[in-house]
């Protein structure tokens, strides 16, 4: 088989630069076919999602607002080791480290936890190298599974801990489902 | 003998007339004296439209637009056009030397003399209008009429603007090379 | 002239104006619903039912965005460019034979604000005035995109403007009319003049989109080349005006095609109407008949405007003058000969 005959996509169309007749350089002809293929469009249904009703069905690796996770007993993961700020590329994460009290041992992990989270959402670039490196499997961008609200003001992209760590009704029943399995 | 217009006792259309021509001497005039060349191109877009208001009070209704459409509509969109593609500036005035400003200014009285001394010795037209009972201004009348009576003026016209179609086509048109 | 005649014609006068303005405000979101349909997409949907308040809502845009006037050597003209474009815009519909009559309060009323016997011209020269406000407002806006959109708009408006009154010309030598009024009725029961000049109403279409500045001629607002053409540098409602004019220019040439060659208010079986259920129903659904082709044609030129791309400039030019010219003249013969077919079949003896 010759080069020129090969189609790989299967789609190889031939340009052909031959001599239009007096019919097609009329163009009313051509002209009449693209009536009929727009208006064919104006018929079919509509491709359209209507966003805040309806919401596209994310895929499994969508990497959204970032969430940080508690255990089944309720108790947050992190640490403040501060390996996810190191990895970060666009240096969106900032923290500040505090040792755990004996009355908050209900409230956090282990003994060191991180009492300021905060991302800048307006840094972040969603690449989820923090999830990589965190050895306590704390920070998760696929979880939320929700998009990062618009806002007016840039200080309302930092989002704190009040944002980010994961409501505790939602880990206890995980913790539920957990037990059920 | 000069007639000397009634101001107290006019009425609507003479009202209408002395506000038309004031507007379309003035504006004749700023075409001649505004520096810019756009704003004399404007001026005298409007002195155009006060003409066709002028045929409107003759009852010509047919003449007003077809003069709207042809000055108005056409050519002075085309003057429009050139002017702002030439880009005239007040800037590039040429200073004319004082004997031609002199002499241009000897021929014009001699030309208002001449046409002052022609409008007093008119002769106002006596008499009633005579009514025929046709519509002069439907274009079946006014085409019988070019057609019939103008024939020969009316074809000389057209055979002028041919000419000078052709003769602009014929500008226009690319030299050919020669192989 | 008695002061009943006075308030007819005001009344009339204001609800055409009113349907203009209301036509060309609900044009702007057929347009975007036609675009967004031809395009599998849905338009706008979030300003009430449909997105039926839309144009309420780019309105209020528009009257509250900031009136910026750029540095220009005039700025009175920079004001009265859209001023005209809107006045040309909303003065055509004057001539316009809505229906042929009501009979209210014992009297008839004309449904059209004036008769005039030279209705056709009235519009062409109102259409060819038009180009002014494009004119002034490009060349005041001191900007060369402006400038060249202005210089475009021009030339092309006036080379079409030939053709389109010469196609004009063979549906003339028929009607033997320019009386808007008289041209409606002499296609009354489906003896349409497209049927007879359907060259004529070919070429008029054509031209029609290119005096309106609608795509595929839309060369003097194109974004790819002059960014937004004449109106590169007008914001607020000034720009909202030239928007708005085009929208307006949209209905009355839609409204001009349908009086020419599709019958006007007329409608199969008008005349039976008249007879059996009275002159008003009979005209009321002249005037539903009207406004359904206008409809028709208002949502052609969208149909087109996001089927067709824009035509280059030099294609434009030979199209107009090379092609429509020429066949309008043409036309104009076959008009001729096939009128007079009489006379010349006697003349050469048959």
């Amino acid at each position: 088989m010759s080069i020129e005959t090969i189609s790989l996509s299967g789609r190889k169309k031939v340009v052909s630069n031959k001599e239009m007749t007096f019919l097609e350089r009329l163009y009313l002809v051509a002209i009449f076919k693209g009536l009929v293929i727009t208006i064919k469009h104006f018929f079919r249904r509509k491709k359209t999602i209507h966003y805040p009703e309806q919401v596209r069905v994310r895929s499994d690796v969508y990497r959204g607002q970032h969430q940080l996770k508690r255990d089944e007993q309720g108790r947050e993961n992190c640490t403040a080791c501060g390996l996810c700020a190191l990895s970060c590329p666009a240096e969106a994460i900032t923290m500040k480290a505090e040792e755990r009290k004996a009355n908050e041992k209900h409230l956090y992990r282990e003994e060191k936890y991180a009492s300021i989270y905060e991302i800048n959402m307006l840094r972040c670039i969603f690449c989820g190298l923090c999830e990589e490196a965190c050895p306590k499997d704390a920070i998760y961008l696929t979880t939320s599974k929700v998009l990062v609200p618009s806002s007016y003001e840039r200080e309302d992209f930092i989002f704190g801990k009040d944002k980010l760590v994961m409501p505790l009704d939602v880990a206890m029943k995980n913790a539920q489902l957990k037990n059920a399995n | 003998m000069i007639h000397i217009p009634d101001f107290a006792n006019a009425n609507a259309i003479q009202i209408t007339f002395c506000i038309l021509a004031f507007i379309t001497v003035i504006t004749a005039f700023l075409t001649i004296f505004s520096r810019n060349p756009i704003h004399s191109a404007i001026y005298l877009v409007i002195c155009f439209f006060s003409i066709a208001g002028h045929y409107l009070l003759l009852n010509a209704q047919f003449l007003a637009i077809v003069h709207i459409i042809v000055y108005s509509g056409a050519i002075m969109i085309l003057f429009l056009f050139t002017i702002m593609l030439m880009n005239l500036n007040e800037k590039h005035e040429v200073h004319k030397p004082r004997i031609t400003r002199l002499g241009a200014i000897v021929s014009f009285c001699l030309i208002c003399i001449v046409l002052i001394a022609i409008f007093i010795n008119s002769k106002p037209i006596v008499g009633e209008y005579d009514s025929t009972g046709e519509d002069f201004q439907s274009i079946k009348v006014l085409g019988k009429i070019l057609l019939n009576e103008y024939m020969v003026p009316f074809e000389f016209a057209s055979i002028l603007l041919l000419v000078a179609m052709i003769g602009t086509v014929l500008l226009s048109k690319k030299e050919k090379l020669k192989k | 002239m008695d002061s009943t005649f006075i308030i007819e014609k005001s009344v009339v006068i204001l609800v055409v104006f009113a349907v203009t303005m209301i036509m060309a405000m609900y044009s702007t979101w057929a347009e975007r619903k036609v675009a967004a349909y031809l395009q599998d997409r849905v338009g706008p949907n979030r300003a009430g039912w449909g997105g039926l308040l839309q144009p309420l809502a780019d309105g209020m845009k528009l009257f509250s965005k900031e009136e910026f006037i750029p540095n220009t050597p005039n700025k009175f003209l920079f004001v009265v460019g859209p001023a005209i474009a809107m006045s040309t815009a909303l003065m055509t519909s004057a001539v316009i034979p809505w229906g042929d009559k009501l009979h209210l309060f014992g009297r008839d009323i004309l449904l059209q604000a004036t008769d005039i016997n030279i209705g056709l011209l009235y519009f062409f020269g109102v259409v060819s005035v038009g180009v002014y406000g494009i004119m002034i407002g490009g060349w005041a806006s001191n900007s060369k995109f402006s400038l060249m959109g202005a210089v475009r708009a021009a030339s092309q408006m006036v080379s079409y403007e030939i053709a389109m009154g010469l196609s004009m010309i063979a549906l003339l030598m028929m009607t033997g009319s320019l009386s808007l009024r008289e041209i409606s009725m002499q296609q009354a029961e489906m003896n349409w003049n497209v049927f007879y000049q359907p060259l004529s109403f070919l070429i008029f279409l054509i031209c029609a989109f290119a005096e309106t500045n609608r795509t595929p001629f839309d060369l003097a607002e194109c974004e790819t080349e002059l960014v937004g053409g004449y109106h590169t540098e007008y914001s607020s409602m000034k720009m909202g005006f030239y928007l708005f004019a085009e929208y307006a220019n949209m209905f009355i040439s839609a409204t001009i095609i349908s009086v020419l060659f599709f019958g006007g208010y007329n409608y199969p079986g008008m005349q039976w109407m008249v007879e059996n259920a009275g002159v008003n129903p009979a005209n009321v659904l002249g005037m539903v008949v009207l406004f359904a082709k206008i409809c028709f044609f208002i949502f052609f030129y969208m149909w087109v405007r996001w089927t067709i791309p824009r035509f280059r400039y030099d294609q434009l030019m030979h199209l107009g003058w090379k092609i429509l010219i020429p066949l309008s003249i043409i036309n104009i013969m076959i008009t001729g000969v096939v009128m007079l077919r009489g006379e010349i079949a006697a003349y050469l003896g048959f």
